[in-house]
């Protein structure tokens, strides 16, 4: 119990004295967690609606998969883009391994399939509301698409956060395709790892308490910016 | 408000800054967990203007590393895969930096009587005879082969150890995180041990026998099999490791009072 006292108390002082190497790794995992969430929701929101808009042979596999793909493991992610970015692999010219935008593509990877997925359920009940307004006013797919997703935004920034909530807290994949450097790919699940080995509880934990602030503070953000939850509307 | 949080997130995509010349360095586990690094990186950056990303892994993926192309040299601590790196042309040649040893650790009323053994292969005698816990390694790193050589040189095999032999397949400091909660034997570099946090009822109870040497090599990555390289980079970070400013600051590494590395590498 006093590891945890400790580690409380670490965590105040380190963030009361705004540490620069905490700010510097704090600031790197929201970089690369929401450069992450970015383009995996650019991918996985347009997706998700097309998959409960359009009816095709082989839909129900491919939900079934998408479902499936919500619990790929991220070391096995972070392995197999280790291994293409790998000078020896086929994308090592690149030079991508041990950067950021390494560990961004790897939890692309990890999120895109969830937040498709959860798109996909939310979708598919405003879509049996929509389908006979949509379909009467004769609406090309794109723009079916489109309403969908600006309609059901409230729906969809769930699933953008239950993305981020994976990225920011996986250390697998990104401990395998960054390398944990300092100063270069170090982000604060990496650190804690780090610290853990070192036998260093109290920053461990520090670092910990940390990191769910950051994701907590990042959740009230981003409902503050689009203002849901609000009074007379939603 | 939708533009706004674009704003946002492009604002800390371009946030990323370029930095000069920058070499990458893999390195053991038991090297970064020591914080000798904490002392010569700053002096590197210092005298030659060279950012050292250290890449902190066991030996075994050190070298894989190297041989794949993707750090510029590594830093290691196992002689026998060393030569094979270099025998198979993934380095050129391996330059000695610098030694510690390897220390037993284990439980503070040490059952198997390892604080009386008179040699490394006596304390395994003892504990082969015990059976108490002992925590392995596992990983294939510069320890955890170091510790096989050391069963053989006691004539017993792990291969045939009942289930108190544990391989955690994890790194120096998770390892003897492990063994404090299992309270059991482990071989750990004396480096590692005195910076460890979470020591718990663990002590050191052997140490000293020649045979738990354990020599650092720096190797460089042979630029004719992989061009992308920074040979030049790798090679000016070998003259400054082997140079005297590294000498005094390697000797000159203390935690409570303890030296923990004695530098021998010798001039071209």
């Amino acid at each position: 119990m006093s590891d945890i006292y400790e580690g409380l108390v670490s965590a105040f002082w380190l963030v009361v004295t705004l540490d620069p190497d905490l700010v510097q790794i704090s600031l790197r995992s929201l970089q690369v967690s929401l450069t992450a969430l970015f383009i995996a929701s650019a991918i996985a929101l347009p997706f998700g609606t097309f998959l409960a808009i359009r009816r095709f042979r082989y839909r129900r596999l491919a939900i079934s998969l998408l479902n499936a793909l919500m619990g790929l493991p991220p070391v096995v992610v972070g392995l197999i883009v280790y291994i293409l970015l790998s000078r020896s692999g086929p994308f090592g010219v690149l030079g991508l391994l041990f950067t950021p935008t390494a560990m961004i593509i790897a939890q692309v990877i990890i999120i895109t399939p969830l937040i498709a997925s959860i798109t996909h359920q939310a979708m598919r009940e405003l879509w049996a509301e929509y389908h006979d307004l949509l379909i009467s006013m004769n609406t090309s797919s794109g723009q079916r698409i489109r309403t969908l997703i600006w309609d059901g935004r409230r729906n969809l920034l769930t699933a953008s956060l239950a993305g981020f909530g994976r990225a920011i807290g996986e250390v697998g994949a990104i401990m395998i395709v960054g390398g944990n450097i300092d100063n270069a790919t170090r982000v604060l699940t990496t650190a804690i790892a780090l610290e853990t080995g070192k036998g260093d509880f109290a920053l461990a934990l520090a670092l910990g308490f940390v990191l769910i602030a950051l994701a907590i503070g990042i959740n009230i953000c981003i409902h503050w910016l689009s203002r849901t939850e609000r009074e007379g509307r939603w | 408000m939708i533009p706004r949080i674009l704003t946002m997130l492009v604002a800390l995509v371009l946030g990323s800054a370029a930095a000069a010349e920058t070499i990458r360095l893999a390195v053991t586990t038991s090297f970064e967990n020591s914080g000798l690094a904490d002392v010569l990186l700053p002096a590197i950056s210092e005298d030659l203007g060279l950012e050292v990303q250290l890449l902190v892994v066991g030996t075994g993926q050190a070298l894989r590393l190297g041989e794949a192309g993707d750090v510029d040299a590594i830093l290691v601590h196992s002689r026998t895969a060393e030569e094979a790196f270099v025998a198979d042309g993934h380095g050129t040649y391996r330059r000695e930096i610098m030694y510690n040893d390897f220390v037993f650790i284990g439980p503070k009323d040490d059952p198997a009587g390892v604080a009386e053994a008179t040699s490394a292969a006596d304390v395994l005698k003892r504990i082969g005879v015990t059976q108490p816990d002992f925590v392995s390694r596992g990983d294939d790193s510069g320890t955890h082969k170091k510790e096989l050589a050391l069963w053989q040189a006691a004539d017993l095999s792990p291969e045939r150890f009942g289930p108190w032999y544990r391989e955690v397949g994890a790194g120096m400091g998770a390892s003897l995180n492990t063994a404090a909660g299992l309270d059991a034997y482990i071989l750990a570099d004396r480096a590692s041990w005195l910076n460890f946090g979470n020591k718990a009822n663990l002590a050191l109870l052997y140490a000293g026998d020649a045979a738990l040497f354990n020599q650092y090599a720096y190797l460089a990555v042979n630029p004719e099999r992989h061009p992308h390289v920074r040979n030049d980079l790798a090679v000016k970070l070998e003259e400054w490791l082997t140079g005297p400013r590294a000498a005094q600051l390697i000797n000159g590494y203390a935690i409570n009072g303890e030296t923990l590395f004695v530098f021998n590498a010798k001039p071209e």
